[in-house]
Order: C-alpha cells, then structure tokens, then sequence
C-alpha cells in the first residue's frame, strides 16, 4: 500500500481547494450580482471542464503548460524548472479542471443573500470590498464550505487530468487515484482495495456534511 | 441644509414626476395611497435607484444632475434610512448592527442604543428580539451614521398598534433634536397629521395637494340635498 500516494492525494486536495477559494470568491461575486452582457458566455467557458472528458481536459493543459506553451514557457523563464510532470504543475491544472465545481455553490449562496442587506450596507456607506468581507462572506458560510467540500472530494478523485499533466512520478504526481489504477494495472489488488477503502470513508463522511451545510433550513 | 428634489422617472402605468424643497429641521411626511411612487421617490433619494432625468441637490452638494451626468453614490451621501421590513443583519448582535455604519462612534451608538431603550439588548442576535425592538434598532443604525437626512419609509407600519403609538411618540420627541430634514413615507392619515411639519400627498406619481382633504371627508352623491352638506369623515383622527 502507498501511503506516500494518498498522503499526496490529500495535500493536492487542501493546497488547490484553498488557493481555489480565494480566487473563485471573487469571481462568484461577479457572476452573481454583476450584469456584465457577456456572462453566459464567460460562465460557459469556466464550465467546460464539467461536460469535457478529463483527458481532453488534460490534453490541453499539457499542451498550455508544455515548454511550448504560453503557461510553461512562462513559468520556465520565471523559475526555471519545468511545469509538466511536478506537484506545482497538477495542482495548477487541479484548480481550472475543479473551478465549476468551486464557483456553483458558492455563486448559489451568494445570490441567495437578501439584496436589502447589500443595499442597506452601501446606504451605511460601506465600499464594496467592505460589504464583501463584511455582510456577503459572514452570511454565506455554508455556501462557502460546501464549495470547499465539492472541491476537495473532486481533486482527490481527479485522474485523467493529473495523469495527463503529471504522469506518475512518485512523491510529486503520482496521487492515490493514479497509485491505484498502477496497482490495478501490475495485478496487485491487495493494494489497490486497501487504498480504495481508505478513500471511501473520507469522501462519504465529507458528502454527508455538504449535505448538511446546503439543506435549507426548515 | 435643506434638500432639492426635481425628477421624473416613467414607472410602469404611470410617471412619477415630483419637484419639491425639504427644508432642514423640518419633517416632511409624504403620503399618498400604496403604490404611488413614494418608495421610488425614497430610494432615487438615497441613490439606490436612478431617474430617467433629474437633479438632486442637498445644501451646495449636487447629488444627482442627469444633464451633467453627476451620480454621487449611496455611501457618499450620509443619509439614514429605516425601512419598512429591511432586516437587520442576521449575523451580528444587536450591538453590532447598530455600529455597522463606516465610521460610527462607539459612544454615540452606546447613547442611541440606551436613548431607544435596547441597550440590556445588545448582545442578542435580531431573530431572538421582538419587531419593535428590532425597529429601534434600525433607527440606532441609520442615525450611528451621523447623517445629515433622515429617511423613514413606513418604518413601523409592520407593527402592532400599540408598539407602533409608542414609537410614532417616541419619533415625535426626537424630531426635535434632530438638527436635518427627515422625510417619512405613509399611508396612514393619522399618522401623517401626528407627525408632519410638511405634507407632501403624493398620488400616481403627482403631488397632489387636494388629496388629504378628499381622502378625509366623503360626500355621499346618494343622499338628499340637505344631508349632503354634512360631510362624513371616513377615518377617526381621535387615536
């Protein structure tokens, strides 16, 4: 069994899920109070890793971040080291491929906010970074879990995507999921349940409190 | 400092077009029957909402000027505003909500709070207190601010009658210290003769000065010739 793997897994999982928070609050922000007239298209786009097979989503990440591409190019020039087959590079491509999952429910909880609270703010002569932090964040905090939740359980669970991006380097790429399916491949079972099993109980417990957190309060 | 309205917004079945003064230390009670535009009129004040043409003017700041394209938002206006059903902020202490506005004074809010009679209050949450206690603490909220107009639009017709005389006397005294021009929106008559400097009755978009008088008093076409001359009051105005 590859502890390293699933310890890999889990610190993939917590490093996207909290850079990904701070940059989708933001945009779920946007989408939901602004009336910019390209917003179905913008959110079409961020959704696309939600209808696309991983590995086309994969595919083009390897491309972009390559050292041909623009992403890798750059990121080669600035630190020189390559961003394919490293823990910076999957966790770049975890984030873009787990977006929607991360803007959905943080979007929904945001637009259920009484918008007589935001008004109220800004007659109290509160900036809009101020009702940000101070009326939007505090009255959606369970939207905000269970966005970091679905995230963490859909980078855990990523596969196609990492495989594509970070092949199966170990202690750098090589996740519980990829772990597994190389069990699988080498005819080692023994290993592979005893790493599927050690996932199951993680994803189910977190499924039942993102239940808990989205329920409407009855 | 007293307050310049001039605008004109279409609305759907009809246009809402009012040009009056609001004098400082005066209360200008606008009314008029539901749905006639005075809410607009409100929020266009605060600049929640914009006119299709207009120009606002309070002292020597312009707040709003369609021709010149001047749009002074809501937070730089300074203005205090108590609705009619806004919640209070659901995931702060009663304390809390009546400090929200930028810039309020701990003092002040600690004297407001205890002036209103919620200061053994504060440490609750807005759900655990009752609707009038959660109305003065709106009204702790908007005058925290230090603003410099008073907005109340129906700030307590959701309550119950004898809350409701108790906070319409307890906006009667403080009308005298407040050194601004406070406009209060209703559909109340009595209300409306209780409290006002100024009337301002606004119908269908119009100010309409008739209006008071004919929502008063009733003349019954059915009747002789004779009686038709007593002329019958449709609401008690002895509260």
């Amino acid at each position: 069994m590859d502890w390293t793997a699933l310890f890999l897994s889990l610190k993939l999982a917590l490093v996207a899920t909290t850079i990904l928070m701070i940059v989708t609050a933001p945009l779920a922000c946007l989408m939901a109070y602004s009336r910019l007239p390209g917003k179905a298209f913008l959110e079409a786009f961020i959704n696309l890793p939600l209808a696309m097979p991983p590995t086309v989503v994969g595919f083009y990440l390897l491309i972009m971040m390559g050292p041909e591409g623009w992403l890798g190019g750059l990121w080669t020039r600035a630190t020189g080291s390559p961003l394919l087959f490293t823990f910076t590079g999957i966790v770049i491509a975890s984030i873009i491929y787990s977006i929607p999952f991360a803007l959905q429910p943080m979007r929904a909880a945001f637009e259920k906010i009484d918008p007589r609270l935001i008004e109220s703010a800004r007659i109290l002569g509160l900036s809009p970074p101020a009702i940000f932090t101070r009326v939007i964040i505090p009255n959606s905090l369970n939207g905000i879990a269970a966005s970091a939740i679905l995230v963490f359980l859909h980078t855990l669970g990523a596969f196609g995507v990492v495989l594509m991006v970070g092949g199966s380097v170990p202690g750098q790429t090589r996740v519980a999921s990829v772990a597994i399916y190389e069990a699988v491949e080498t005819l080692q079972y023994g290993s592979a349940a005893m790493m599927s099993l050690a996932l199951l109980p993680i994803c189910y417990i977190f499924l039942l409190v993102v239940h808990r957190l989205t329920r409407s309060p009855s | 400092m007293n307050l310049q309205i001039r605008i004109r917004k279409p609305l759907p079945h009809f246009e809402l077009s009012i040009d009056v003064n609001c004098p400082a230390e005066t209360m200008t009670v606008v009314i008029g029957p539901s749905g006639a535009g005075k809410t607009t009129l409100m929020r266009i004040i605060a600049g929640l909402d914009k006119p299709a043409e207009g120009f606002i003017q309070f002292g020597d700041e312009v707040w709003l000027d369609t021709k010149r394209r001047i749009f002074l938002p809501p937070q730089k206006r300074r203005l205090g505003y108590v609705f009619q059903d806004y919640p209070l902020f659901p995931h702060l202490s009663i304390h809390d909500n009546a400090a929200f506005a930028a810039g309020a004074r701990k003092e002040v809010v600690q004297k407001l709070l205890e002036r209103f009679g919620i200061g053994h209050l504060q440490d609750r949450k807005p759900d655990a207190i009752s609707g009038g206690e959660r109305q003065r603490c709106a009204i702790c909220q908007a005058l925290a601010r230090e603003p410099r107009l008073l907005l109340l639009d129906e700030p307590f017709s959701a309550l119950d009658v004898f809350t409701r005389r108790d906070l319409r006397d307890e906006l009667r005294n403080l009308k005298e210290e407040l050194r601004m021009p406070v406009i209060y929106v209703t559909h109340d008559v009595n209300e409306a003769l209780y409290l006002a400097d100024d009337l301002l009755p606004i119908v269908e978009g119009q100010v309409d000065r008739e209006w008071m008088q004919r929502s008063i008093v009733r003349v019954d076409d059915g009747r002789p010739e004779r009686a038709k001359a007593v002329r019958e009051p449709r609401l008690s105005l002895a509260y």
